[in-house]
């Protein structure tokens, strides 16, 4: 029974993980380009629904909402304000460009918000129901659910919608899109748009059960790079079936070798993935 | 040109004024978490520092059974006023040792306080015994950082043993009262503090005639703690002793209540339970938890009770007890820099060496101030705590307590 119940743990945390890699890995399918501003973005999704919370209470729809608006908001300034101008660059002009951003977001929020750490208020949302025995916290649950559901919804984006075949044609070939009346910018500043919009539900989802403070993007972000490379850079159903595996060994190694010993088994089942298939999952080499 | 010779106008005003200044100052070091996990602590301590050091700079009659604070300055140093220079170890033991360095050779310090991490504290303590720079450890309980025979270094606080002695001396009183308690928990984060804290308990529990059925380790930034809740709720043990810090704290509270899980009783040791974060975040579901505390409000118009105030006046939050134990320490080096009546870092190691202040001479539930041959303050000793409503309320030792204990624990109801 106990292992059941912390396989389910491990099945939510997985969703959850899947969810805040999976604007990660836009990115990077989109233009080779890695955000290490990932963790500061759900950092920033997680003060959002905190804000709306406290200043405008509401519930959880309204504060996901607001969370995605004001994030995807985010990105696209972001990338008419920096992005844009380090693309051409040297690749470790990009690193340091993001890298960069991060400290300045991470220490921004320190200055706003101060050190202490804070809760999000219970929500409708809020408690755990027992199904036969099990316990499902409801918060993880929406947030494993509406995990799965938006990164199934960004991988139909992009390969079923004539939206997603520009934004795909950027990525293959930016001057052969320009050519046949594609704006690169518009579609590069949507897909910064759409990834920060993603990280901001997921900052909202975690909220509801993770106390927020301006360092907690930093224990995020790292997860969320192993996801992206264990499932394939730029594959968005590999971070999905990636997340969930993740999510699902960590609970067990947890649970049977001991905590401390967790993330020595999820890097090693990691690395050795990686020897096989160093693509990645679901990636393509 | 002209730029330049006003350039450098003002670089030999400033440099002047340096001068005059610094001949009336005498700078200590303070070495804590700024940012990192634990920087909500940090910036706690350096208020707790500063408020210290303004207490003992100006003229608090009020507050006339601490030591200096009825003065200005250092009397025996010409008034001399204290300064200090706060600076940010990130939680990192190599940050801790680069910056104690910078203390002692940049910015000159006679002394150094420090450093909430126990792990830091090892390593930086090392640093100053190089260099002979006297170093008062105010709030780091790893017992490992006074066995080392190190002559520069002095602790404060109570350390890990005495913690694992009190909490069986008030489980025992609680059989006595009739509740039953026979097997511990014990669950401690992955460092220096937790680990040597989690071994000192377990091992007193044990010698007390507990059981130990669990003993889990885990690491502090972690984001899922719900393999090891489960793990516990198997176990079941009848008390579980957390040695965590801040965020891990407020994750294990909320993973115990989504997955309906509650023992007998919850103790935890300090740090993450005393955090000001911890009543606002994780307050309502952790009824009647119980936490250790060498700091307690007192009565309006105790000493304990203008300090509170004056805290809140500077942070906008009530004083906690690890800020308290490191103002503690503050006191403690002021008094001795001020005996020594010179800045020569030996001179201030033998005033602390003879350091013998009383129960009535210190902030906190310390029955006194006095160091053993190894650095350690012998006369150290804590309450233990008790979440009742929106506050922790002294409950132990019975001749000390506000308010009985309720156990068992009610967490949320």
């Amino acid at each position: 029974m106990i292992v059941i119940q912390v396989i389910v743990e491990g099945l939510l945390l997985g969703g959850v993980y899947a969810l805040f890699s999976s604007g990660l890995t836009l990115i990077w399918g989109m233009m080779n380009f890695v955000n290490f501003a990932h963790g500061e973005f759900v950092m920033l999704g997680m003060f959002a629904a905190f804000l709306t919370m406290t200043w405008v209470a509401g519930g959880p729809v309204l504060f996901t909402i607001v969370a995605a608006a004001s994030l995807f908001v985010l990105g696209v300034v972001v990338y008419f304000a920096l992005i844009r101008y380090v693309l051409d660059g040297p690749i470790i002009g990009q690193i340091l460009s993001t890298f960069g951003l991060a400290l300045f977001l991470r220490y921004a929020a320190f200055f706003v918000f101060s050190a202490n750490f804070v809760t999000l208020p219970d929500t409708y949302l809020s408690g755990t129901e027992n199904v036969l025995g099990i316990y499902v916290s409801i918060p993880k649950l929406v947030g494993g659910v509406v995990g799965v559901l938006l990164t199934i919804g960004l991988h139909l984006l992009l390969t079923r919608t004539a939206v997603g075949s520009r934004i795909l044609a950027v990525a293959e070939n930016r001057d052969a899109a320009m050519l046949m009346g594609i704006r690169p910018d518009r579609m590069q500043a949507l897909a910064w748009g759409l990834s920060a919009a993603l990280t901001g539900v997921a900052g909202a989802m975690i909220a509801m059960y993770y106390p927020i403070s301006y360092g907690v993007g930093e224990s995020l972000a790292l997860i969320a790079f192993v996801v992206v490379s264990l499932g394939g850079f730029g594959s968005v159903p590999g971070a999905l079936l990636a997340g969930i595996l993740i999510g699902v060994i960590e609970s067990l190694s947890a649970y049977y070798f001991g905590p401390a010993f967790k993330d020595v088994v999820v890097y090693a089942l990691f690395v050795a993935i990686l020897w096989v298939r160093p693509q990645g999952l679901l990636g393509t080499a | 040109m002209r730029k330049t010779l006003m350039i450098m106008v003002v670089w030999l005003i400033a440099g002047a004024m340096t001068t005059v200044y610094g001949a009336g100052v005498v700078k200590i070091g303070q070495l804590t978490p700024l940012s990192g996990n634990a920087a909500a602590a940090g910036e706690h301590e350096k208020a707790a520092g500063a408020l210290a050091v303004e207490i003992i700079n100006n003229k608090h009659p009020e507050l006339s059974n601490l030591p200096l604070a009825a003065t200005a300055g250092l009397p025996n140093l010409g008034g001399a006023k204290l300064e200090v220079v706060v600076v940010d170890h990130q939680g990192n033991p190599s940050v801790g040792q680069t910056l104690t360095l910078r203390l002692i050779n940049q910015d000159h310090v006679v002394a150094i306080e420090g450093s909430y991490h126990s792990s830091v504290t090892f390593a930086a303590t090392a640093v100053a015994e190089r260099y002979g720079i006297p170093f008062v450890v105010g709030d780091s309980v790893a017992a490992n950082i006074t066995q080392r025979g190190f002559k520069y270094t002095f602790r404060v606080t109570p350390i890990a043993p005495t913690f694992g002695q009190n909490y069986m001396e008030f489980l025992n009183d609680m059989k006595k009262a009739g509740h039953s308690v026979s097997t511990v928990g014990v669950v401690h984060e992955n460092t220096d503090y937790g680990t040597s804290v989690g071994e000192e308990v377990a091992k007193a529990a044990t010698s007390h005639g507990y059981n130990v059925v669990a003993d889990i380790a885990y690491n502090a930034s972690t984001t899922d703690v719900s393999a090891q809740v489960l793990q516990l709720k198997e176990k079941n043990p009848d008390v579980i002793i957390f040695i965590s810090y801040t965020q891990d704290t407020i994750l294990y509270m909320k993973t115990m209540k989504s997955l309906n899980y509650k023992p007998k009783m919850v103790i935890g040791d300090d740090a993450g339970f005393n955090d000001p974060s911890f009543i606002p975040a994780v307050g309502a579901i952790t009824q009647g938890v119980i936490s250790r505390s060498a700091w307690a409000v007192g009565k309006p118009g105790s000493t304990t009770y203008r300090i509170n105030e004056m805290y809140k006046k500077l942070t906008g939050k009530p004083m906690d007890d690890p800020s308290a134990r490191c103002m503690e320490a503050f006191f403690v080096m002021a008094d001795a820099i001020n005996r020594a009546g010179s800045t020569n870092p030996d001179a201030i190691r033998k005033a602390l060496v003879e350091t013998n202040m009383n129960s009535s001479q210190v902030m906190t539930g310390y029955k006194g101030v006095k160091f053993d041959s190894s650095g350690q303050n012998e006369l150290a000793a804590t309450y233990l705590i008790q979440l009742q409503g929106s506050d922790y309320v002294t409950v132990w030792p019975t001749d000390r307590a506000l308010a009985p204990v309720i156990w068992p624990y009610k967490g949320w109801q």
